[in-house]
């Protein structure tokens, strides 16, 4: 069988692509990229090294986001029932409010909780800045607390904050003394680290040491888990509980996708951590494992076929032949859907070639259901990953520590004297793991993309453009500040964000509404009106899609 | 009448954006040029996706991308590391440089740093640079857009070089005006500069985004968009014959106009924001004074056709009760419109706290005191709810950020300003000028015979 990728490939060579895109930087520059770059070789060993979590040069311009971003906005922007007051002037308030999409159910909770509508700032002006803006904050949080009664309050500290001096946890610590309920801080000033990624940490930090393991009571049912890392873009998550109640599987929380603080204070009673986004919350993961004895692996609802090998990796996991059993009737009931649609959309989309640009985890995870559609990922890479991600953890020993990472703190945990409670014995382990299951193991993207694709971390703008312009591909994936570059050269564009105004995406529905909207995307009519007659150039006939 | 209302010490659901994001957009309506915010790269990166998700348009912002040891040691190399590689990438005409909250929290000397960095530099291989302060904790996004236009003018107009532009005519038999238009739709701009040339004159629109910010498809590799004000135009702007600002609250302060004014006796005309009859016809009549010129056909019959419909659609409009909020002046110029179609502004608000915005109303129109209207400075979305539902409005004229006060007070939303990010087309919105009132009294018509026909037992499917 012909290599439909190699052939692709073979014929715009990425190295060629390298070297060209390099050779437009000063040299300082170009030698950093050229690290960042890499031409994919899966099969060989060692695993090739990338240069990953490294700070943006200034004036180079980036997607990424700044810590604030990835602590408040990310980690806990989707928890509805924590009053969020951001610590700063007003833009950071105001840019992370309602932007990502994230959805959620307060009917679930007795109190019917949800400030997420709301986008709470100190609001900081002048006199703070020369003052100090701890007064304001203390007053800020009293009157939250005077108008919603609400469990927690979280306060996010923007960049003026550390640099003024303000103490967030002085504050935080005596309010919360004042008022009896859980209020914490966050130093996530936007400057601390290379990317969001840094707050994704330090909002892993916080709810470890402030809420998990607040609250012993354990909820009913015989599998009880939790899913790390689901932010329930679009519904998302819905999706995946509705499978998880289909197979029985109890979750006890999510983070952060449709969830309330309540759930987060007892994760710890939970005996199972799924993570799926391995970038923005393995923290927690390692750290409930060192303290509670609660096991983890990596799993993934992206895409149909591995939707159901991470159900049966969990049945896998009980070691139970009830839920062994269930979880098949489940994937047999709903496969013949996926496969029914598949089948209609197939002839439209084989061949055709995608691009995926996102995040610490999605541009590997949709690369499942492209290929699910015939489709071929020939170009990948992370807005804000770190080297573990592309190579896998494989690779964690060797990750030199920068003077960006010391910046955030790594806490210390030890098992808890009373609640640590190993889920599985290291016998039970070991002999898991001589069928082939693996605990603890994210493999990265490069492992499962094709050798000879490309690999690019933290792609710019102009990179963009370029690999646009000499592989033409029928579907470039990324986030809005990309998208109205790669639809001005006619190329369709789908936001793996925030999804447009799509979605859900994950599970056996999300899939189907997925290869839908591909569908719709890259068969729409109006790309054959790009070009006006009037400007009849032949190097511009696009090519859309490869043959193989 | 101001409001009275319990002020809190947060801010819910603010109804203002940050400075930097007005100077990012004010420098994006130059040619050639590439915005720098000075800070940390969350700015860029929030204000892009703001910007973007309105314009829905490639809009690149730089970044000085502080790390922790800038914010302590300062950020002079990050500044100057990104004004090479922005040169050596870009190859711009003008960088224009925002500060932000970090910077200007720990005190960074800008204007020194440029100095120093020009100073080991030929100056003929720079771009030009220009500096405006922008921390956040001052001001709103208005603030920022008016002072970056304002820096524009400031650095690349020194009064030292007087000589260099008076007497220059370089604009053949047309006469030159200078044209502020304000925070407005890449339509607004168009259209602008289309009655402009209708009276044979030469505008010069500073800032310009009606094409880089609404441009068509690429076919080719674009480093930066193209349109915009061109330097070369910037540079004429002391020879025109009058300048036109719109913005009643900004004739108040400090203002490129002004600058224009007093440097170079440029004639200037300070209007409000041409929305509607009243506020039109003073700009037109401004076109009348500068040309001497009477006004085009064309015009004319745009603004008999709008009284024309103003009389046709008058009674599903009048005494219906409307809730506006945004920018100041774009508040004092919607009012302004709704009050000569018999809509009674029951409130005005803004996040914005000049403290003029009541003196602004009534100046526009004199029976404004009659109307009763609360007007609310500094206000955010909750205090707008709060006090919405005692007025019982029909309603509520703004930006997307309405939405929700819109959606619990179950009535609807005519979207207009910035930001518009829940619907389609917020380019092409068209506020100025007569044919902008006209398709906004269209609008506001049909919204509330939509709302009517919905709520209608009866429905009726023709009027």
């Amino acid at each position: 069988m012909p290599d439909p990728v190699k052939e692709y490939m073979d014929v715009l060579d990425p190295e060629e692509f390298k070297k060209e895109v390099l050779s437009k930087y000063p040299t300082k520059v170009a030698r950093k990229r050229a690290k960042q770059i890499l031409i994919n070789r899966p099969e060989g060993e060692p695993v090739q090294e990338i240069g990953a979590n490294v700070r943006t040069i200034p004036g180079i311009i980036t997607q990424r986001g700044c810590t604030y971003a990835g602590c408040k906005g990310v980690v806990l922007g989707p928890t509805r029932d924590i009053v969020n007051i951001t610590h700063g002037p007003i833009g950071c308030g105001f840019y992370s409010w309602l932007t990502r999409r994230n959805q959620t159910d307060p009917s679930t909770t007795e109190d019917g909780h949800n400030f997420m509508n709301y986008c709470f700032s100190t609001d900081m002006q002048d006199e703070n800045i020369v003052f100090g803006g701890e007064k304001k904050l203390r007053q800020a949080i009293q009157e939250a607390y005077d108008i919603f009664h609400p469990k927690a309050i979280a306060v996010f500290s923007t960049c003026p904050v550390g640099l003024i001096g303000d103490d967030v946890h002085a504050v935080t610590r005596e309010m919360k003394e004042k008022l009896g309920i859980n209020i914490f801080g966050f130093s996530c000033e936007g400057y601390k680290g290379v990317s969001q990624s840094a707050g994704h940490h330090i909002a892993n930090n916080g709810i470890f040491t402030h809420v998990i393991g607040t609250d012993d009571t354990v909820k009913k049912g015989k599998y009880k888990v939790n899913l790390l890392g689901e932010y329930n873009i679009g519904g998302d998550a819905f999706e995946i509980e509705r499978l998880f109640e289909k197979s029985g599987i109890t979750m006890v929380s999510t983070f952060s996708g449709n969830s309330s603080i309540d759930f987060f204070a007892n994760a710890h009673t939970a005996d199972l951590n799924m993570i799926m986004c391995h970038r923005s919350i393995n923290y927690v993961a390692e750290m409930m494992e060192k303290k509670y004895g609660i096991p983890w692996i990596k799993v993934n609802f992206i895409g149909a076929k591995s939707t159901a090998k991470s159900l049966r990796k969990i049945a896998q996991y009980y070691e139970d032949e009830e839920l062994i059993a269930r979880v098949e009737e489940v994937i047999a009931e709903e496969m013949p859907e996926v496969e029914r649609v598949l089948e209609q959309i197939r002839p439209r989309t084989q061949g055709k070639v995608a691009m995926l640009f996102v995040g610490g985890s999605r541009a590997h995870h949709y690369q499942e259901l492209f290929k699910e559609m015939g489709m071929i990922p020939i170009a990948a890479g992370y807005e804000f990953a770190h080297r573990d991600d592309y190579e896998g953890r494989k690779v964690l020993p060797d990750i030199k520590v920068d003077a960006d990472s010391r910046n955030i703190e790594e806490l210390e945990v030890h098992p808890d004297p009373v609640k640590y409670n190993p889920r599985k014995s290291p016998e039970e382990m070991e002999g898991l793991k001589k069928k082939g299951f693996e605990f603890k193991d994210y493999e990265g993207m490069m492992a499962e993309m094709p050798g000879g694709t490309l690999i690019i971390d933290d792609i710019s703008q102009y990179e963009t453009e370029k690999l646009i312009e000499k592989y033409k591909p029928a579907i470039f994936c990324a986030g809005i500040k990309e998208k109205f570059a790669i639809q001005k050269k006619g190329i369709p564009m789908k936001q793996l964000h925030s999804y447009d105004s799509g979605g859900p995406y994950a599970g056996f529905k999300g899939a189907i509404n997925f290869y839908h909207e591909i569908d719709r995307m890259v068969n729409s009519k109006v790309w054959s009106y790009i070009k006006p007659p009037w400007k009849k150039n032949p190097e511009l006939s696009a090519r859309y899609a490869f043959v193989a | 009448m101001a409001v009275d209302i319990k002020k809190y010490s947060v801010t819910r659901n603010a109804c203002k954006l940050c400075t930097p994001l007005g100077a990012a957009l004010a420098f994006s309506g130059i040619e050639n040029s590439v915005p720098l915010l000075h800070g940390s790269q969350g700015c860029s990166t929030y204000i892009r996706r703001y910007m973007i998700s309105h314009f829905k348009e490639p809009v690149d912002i730089a970044s000085t991308n502080f790390s922790e040891e800038t914010a302590i040691f300062g950020g002079g190399l990050n500044l100057k590391r990104a004004l090479d590689n922005i040169i050596t990438q870009y190859k711009p005409g003008m960088i224009g440089v925002a500060t932000t909250c970090l910077s200007e929290t720990i005190g960074d000397d800008v204007p020194m740093i440029l100095r120093d960095y020009k100073a080991g530099k030929k100056l003929e291989d720079l771009p030009a640079i220009v500096h405006v302060s922008t921390p956040s904790y001052r001001g709103t996004h208005a603030d920022g857009f008016h002072n970056a236009v304002r820096a524009i003018v400031d650095t690349l107009l020194p009064v030292s070089e007087d000589s260099r532009y008076t007497g220059e005519d370089t604009t053949g038999s047309s006469k030159l005006v200078n044209i502020f238009p304000e925070m407005v739709s890449p339509e607004d701009m168009r259209y602008m500069k289309e009655i402009i040339s209708s009276f044979g004159l030469k505008g010069i629109m500073l800032p310009d985004y009606s094409e880089r910010l609404e441009g068509a498809l690429w076919f080719e590799f674009k480093r930066i968009q193209e349109g915009g004000t061109k330097l070369s135009d910037i540079r004429k702007m002391p020879s025109a014959s009058g300048s036109l600002e719109f913005g009643r609250i900004l004739a108040k302060g400090e203002s490129a106009g002004r600058v224009l004014k007093e440097r170079f006796n440029v004639p200037l005309y300070n209007l409000g924001l041409p929305i509607g009859v009243n506020e039109t016809d003073r700009f037109i009549s401004a076109l009348n004074e500068i040309t001497g010129v009477e006004t085009p056909d064309a015009i004319k019959k745009e603004r008999d056709r709008l009284i024309d419909s103003y009389v046709d659609g008058h009674k599903y409009v009048s005494q219906a009760r409307a809730i506006v909020y945004g920018e100041e002046d774009l508040v004092a110029g919607i009012v302004s419109f709704l009050t000569e179609i018999g809509i009674k502004p029951v409130l005005c608000a803004s996040g914005a706290k000049s403290g003029l915005l009541e003196s602004v109303l009534k100046d526009i129109n004199p029976d404004f005191d009659k109307s009763n209207a609360l007007i609310m400075s500094g206000a955010d979305f909750v205090e707008i709810e709060e006090i919405a539902g005692r007025l019982k409005p029909d309603i509520i004229i703004g930006h997307s950020k309405g939405y929700s006060v819109a959606r619990k007070l179950n009535i609807p939303i005519v979207r207009v300003g910035f930001p518009i990010h829940d619907r389609f087309g917020g380019s092409r919105i068209l506020h100025l000028g007569y044919r902008g009132a006209q398709q906004l009294f269209d609008r506001i018509v049909n919204t509330i015979m939509e709302n009517r026909q919905e709520a209608s037992d009866v429905g009726w499917s023709y009027i």
